[in-house]
């Protein structure tokens, strides 16, 4: 649909950077040219409705859709500059600075400790017991989880609340020190309590990260993000500051989404 | 407003946004004839209209009430967003606008009253040109608003100069009138309430084509829109 990308709002440097992005699957076409400039260390939501292509997107940055079979991308992607669908790249190192959080809470069938310390031990981050410890009980404070789980760090991680189950999720991820982080819908399967936690911890981080969100509900887009983009049939139509996008939407499509109009 | 006769997926969403326009349509009625009697009213210095320009004002008071209970249902339970939210927001000032205007031609209704004490005053006639201007204005910006039309609404707040400088004449005049027959005072001092409270109205119109700029277009109404 558009060849010239869209622009983010704010002064920020640019973390991810899309060109003529696109997606298809068994010859079936999800994604048209997405080219789009992400900003550091601000929350972007992707939001659209069912099948419009914002995961499939999402997808794209961390190579997720290398798993599927059928599936071919192409276009530029670029990550402070570096291309990611560089085949030289790992998928596996790309996805420790590509932190991902998924819709249900996924921790491993591990203690509290062995689920933040896996990623951390697997790329060699520490390399003395009392430095796994550091890197765990740091990610676990940025997760907004320590003071919960502190006492009981050798319990399955399975055996947390939802909520607290997405926290430690996202220290797993915030463990290998990522540069983004990408949410497919992480609160659709908590209570409001545990999504207004886990939205403060999203606010919190985006000091340091780069967080796309991908959320079906406009509400949390806006209350979370600083840039949406609104995807549809699989183009990006709109992407601009979240207060423009909710007051005042340029094109028709996203004004009929975001009112819950009959497009 | 125009802009909430569309298609909502959830049906009842939509017909809120209607009731609320409905409401500030009848608002809008009521105070527009309101204000038509009280300065029929002025100039044939009739006193009799006190109670009927009375019980609409109760009406458009109600209304407001209403209009206020429906936006704030409106936040709470749907959270409006883009247009919805504009139209919904612009509800809310433009109601307190007429519920002032309503306000203001009660006042003005009473001072025909005061009026039928004395002689006529030539100056009524002026009166009632400022009047006709500002009826007019009045039911244009209502057009606008219900239209959810940007450009009446624009020229509705340009001719708000027109008013003042009649408003402006009209005091000196009266003052001057004032001033070489000390029997005119008394009328004089309700003439000049009379067209201070159609001036008044006049910038609440001006509000209003304020707000049905903001509703369309999502921008403020400032002075460079002129060009």
């Amino acid at each position: 649909m558009t060849d010239t990308p869209l622009n983010p709002p704010a002064d920020l440097p640019i973390k991810v950077t899309a060109r003529n992005v696109v997606v298809s699957y068994s010859g079936k076409q999800a994604l048209h040219d997405v080219s789009i400039d992400i900003p550091d260390r601000s929350v972007t939501a992707f939001i659209g409705p069912s099948g419009c292509g914002k995961s499939t997107f999402l997808r794209c940055l961390n190579r997720m859709n290398d798993t599927i079979d059928g599936a071919v991308v192409s276009g530029s992607l670029t990550i402070d500059g570096q291309e990611i669908n560089d085949k030289t790249i790992d998928p596996v190192v790309l996805r420790a600075s590509v932190g991902m959080v998924f819709q249900k809470p996924n921790p491993f069938p591990k203690s509290i400790y062995d689920n933040v310390a896996y990623g951390p031990r697997i790329h060699g981050l520490a390399l003395t017991r009392p430095e796994l410890d550091e890197i765990v009980e740091n990610a676990l404070r940025k997760a907004g989880l320590w003071d919960e789980v502190s006492d009981r760090l050798n319990h399955p991680g399975t055996g947390l609340s939802g909520g607290q189950q997405q926290r430690l999720v996202i220290a797993r991820a915030i463990a290998v020190n990522p540069e983004v982080i990408l949410m497919d819908e992480p609160c659709s399967a908590l209570d409001p309590i545990a999504t207004a936690r886990i939205e403060e911890l999203i606010d919190e981080l985006r000091e340091n990260y780069c967080i796309i969100i991908v959320t079906h509900s406009m509400q949390q887009a806006a209350r979370v993000s600083q840039h949406t983009a609104f995807f549809h049939m699989g183009h990006l139509v709109e992407y601009g500051s979240t207060e423009d996008i909710f007051t005042n939407p340029r094109d028709k499509r996203t004004q009929d989404y975001i009112t819950g109009r009959f497009g | 407003m125009a802009l909430s006769r569309t298609s909502h997926i959830v049906t009842a969403y939509g017909e809120e946004l209607d009731q609320l326009a409905d409401d500030l349509a009848r608002m809008g009625g009521l105070v527009e004839t309101q204000l038509e009697k009280a300065i029929a009213a002025v100039v044939r210095r009739d006193a009799s209209i006190k109670p009927d320009i009375k019980a609409r004002e109760v009406q458009v008071n109600a209304l407001q009430v209403d209009v206020e209970k429906r936006v704030l249902r409106l936040f709470a339970l749907r959270q409006p967003l883009a247009t919805d939210l504009r139209m919904t927001i612009s509800a809310l000032k433009v109601a307190t606008d007429l519920e002032r205007v309503g306000d203001l031609a009660k006042n003005i209704a009473y001072r025909a009253g005061d009026l039928a004490d004395y002689a006529p005053v030539a100056l009524t006639q002026q009166v009632e040109r400022l009047g006709a201007i500002v009826i007019k204005q009045l039911r244009e910006v209502l057009d606008a608003l219900a239209s959810a039309d940007v450009e009446p609404a624009v020229r509705v707040w340009h001719s708000d100069d027109e008013v003042d400088e009649r408003y402006n004449t009209l005091v000196r005049e009266m003052l001057m009138s004032m001033t070489e027959d000390s029997g005119l005072v008394g009328p004089g001092v309700h003439i000049l309430f009379v067209a201070k409270n159609l001036e008044r109205i006049g910038d609440h119109a001006t509000n209003i084509a304020e707000a049905v700029h903001f509703m369309v277009t999502a921008s403020p109404l400032v002075e460079d829109a002129h060009s």
